[in-house]
């Protein structure tokens, strides 16, 4: 199948369906339209993949110095060494390697950067408490950069879900 | 025999539930890791005992089921492990490794199963029959609480319930459903089914899970996105959105065979009943194909005393492991291909 764009020869990579006016429509793009239509591309691919592809993206050619001897302080795990086998050491590998890791895992799971959902309650719901300041951290850190950009459709989705998570535990804020 | 599990029938393959004609189980998994301790790749053999002995007195504690069996896999013998495997207990992984490493199975309907020192330190599993999602999240949920009552979780607010590996953080969860989709294969239209399901990032796999390829025309469908949306979210957009079209798809596909190529669809069903009936040799993927064309025509009312429980019984049943522990014997491909026919003449006589 070629791409849904006028004039384009590419082979379509990327499909997504749209609910427009309540009907479905279906877009198959190549790469680059989806790419310049703000369309993320995403397949999800294994870990070991993604991470080949991550680097010859990023860096077309030398890695970053500072990958290259970076380790975890716990577990001594290197980043080369998660290069290759895919798996991280422990727990404490996710804040040495956050910077690299953090587009890994936004590719990996179609485009997610927080968690959201259960947490251990065993502390009194301070682990849940934190998981949504957390977010609402990272997403008004977005909003910034987005207005700053001067994408208002995504500034007005982010204050949107802003307004979704903070009025959870504010509820009464507004009546008073 | 007796007691253990593989002795009864396993819920999942009761073949009862809501869309049982198409859907054969649906699957529930948690991974956690005890917060302090290296993820079991990296760490050391006395941190993985540790592990399974933590993990072994919160269930005592927790009893997170009526009854549940205890299996230290250093002392379970290689053909148990494989009835394991076969039963969708503990994966192919967990039955290898010869290191402290440990499953705990509920009894005797096997809904539960926790995986201790797979690729985490916990891998919980709850399998029911039919389309039985938001049951099994339930209940999932509840064995989770117990367990993290007593343990302490690696957790970070940002990432989520924290993993070996990066594709199952957030919320560690894993929903599949195993499908059965003959008439789609029949009409070729399969391979639509495959690229919308990737579309979706969702993986399809076979009906041996990971890199096995869809024998039988059965299909495990999952979800690979763990971070940034909740259960709830993946839950109903999986079973309210998602597997119900498929199972519509599927229907339509058995429809139009009933309705327009019936001959067709009763030549695959007496020549696969007719097969199975009177082989003497029955390859396990042979068996498997046969019995997924027996298991449509009985959906789908064109077969006669033959059930779907007892269809469901026999896939297991016919599998390597499970014919040399009825066999009590080991036995070579040779062997299991004749002890696989006479099993299935019994069962399926008329
Ligand atoms: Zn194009
Ligand atoms: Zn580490």
């Amino acid at each position: 199948m070629t791409c849904d764009t006028e004039g384009c020869p590419n082979e379509a990579t990327v499909s997504e369906t749209v609910i427009r006016g309540g009907k479905r429509v279906e877009k198959h793009l190549c790469e680059q339209c989806a790419r310049k239509q703000g369309l993320v591309v995403q397949q999800h691919v294994p870990i070991s993949e993604l991470l080949s592809k991550f680097v010859v993206q990023q860096s077309g050619g030398a890695p970053k110095s500072a990958e290259k001897s970076a380790h975890c302080p716990a577990c001594s795990l290197t980043w080369a060494q998660f290069r290759q086998n895919g798996v991280l050491g422990c727990a404490e590998c996710y804040r040495a390697f956050e910077s690299d890791l953090s587009p890994l895992i936004e590719r990996a799971h179609e485009g997610g950067t927080h968690h959201v959902g259960k947490a251990p309650r065993r502390a009194g719901g301070a682990a849940a408490a934190q998981v949504v300041q957390t977010r609402l951290a990272a997403i008004r850190r977005e909003l910034e950069q987005a207005v700053a950009a001067e994408q208002y459709e995504r500034a007005a989705r982010l204050r949107d879900e802003l307004r979704k998570i903070g009025d959870a535990p504010r509820g009464g804020a507004e009546e008073n | 025999m007796g007691r253990g599990p593989g002795n009864g029938g396993a819920e999942w393959i009761r073949g009862a539930g809501r869309d049982a004609d198409v859907v054969m189980s649906s699957r529930v998994r948690l991974a956690r890791n005890v917060a302090g301790v290296p993820f079991p790749n990296a760490a050391k053999r006395e941190d993985r005992r540790l592990v399974v002995d933590m993990v072994r007195a919160a269930t005592a504690e927790a009893r997170p089921a009526e009854s549940t069996l205890w299996v230290d896999m250093n002392e379970c013998p290689p053909l148990e492990r494989s009835v394991l495997v076969e039963r969708h207990l503990i994966s192919k992984e967990h039955a290898k490794g010869a290191e402290p490493r440990a499953a705990v199975i509920s009894g005797p309907e096997e809904w539960l199963s926790i995986m201790v020192n797979e690729e985490d330190h916990l891998r919980i599993q709850v399998m029911r029959s039919g389309l039985c999602l938001s049951e099994a999240f339930a209940q999932i949920d509840a064995v989770d609480d117990g367990l993290e009552r007593r343990l302490t979780y690696s957790f970070s607010p940002r990432f989520g319930y924290l993993t070996a590996c990066p594709t199952n953080v957030g919320t560690g969860m894993r929903v599949s459903v195993m499908l059965h989709l003959p008439a789609l294969k029949i009409t070729g239209e399969i391979d639509k089914v495959r690229r919308a399901a990737k579309g979706m990032n969702l993986a399809v796999r076979g009906f041996y899970g990971e890199g096995s390829d869809a024998v039988g025309d059965f299909y495990q469908l999952s979800n690979q996105t763990t971070l940034g949306k909740s259960e709830r979210d993946l839950l109903d957009d999986f079973e309210r959105r998602i597997v119900p079209e498929v199972i519509d798809y599927e229907r339509h596909a058995r429809e139009a065979l009933m309705k327009k190529r019936r001959v067709v669809l009763e030549d695959k069903v007496q020549r696969a009943i007719g097969l199975l009936r009177h082989a003497r040799m029955l390859g396990a993927d042979e068996a498997l194909q046969l019995l997924s064309h027996v298991r449509l025509g009985v959906s789908l009312g064109v077969l006669d005393g033959v059930d779907v429980t007892g269809v469901n019984q026999l896939i297991l049943d016919t599998q390597p492991a499970h014919l040399q522990r009825v066999a009590g014997r080991e036995m070579d491909q040779s062997e299991r291909r004749v002890a696989r026919a006479t099993l299935v003449r019994e069962r399926l006589a008329e």
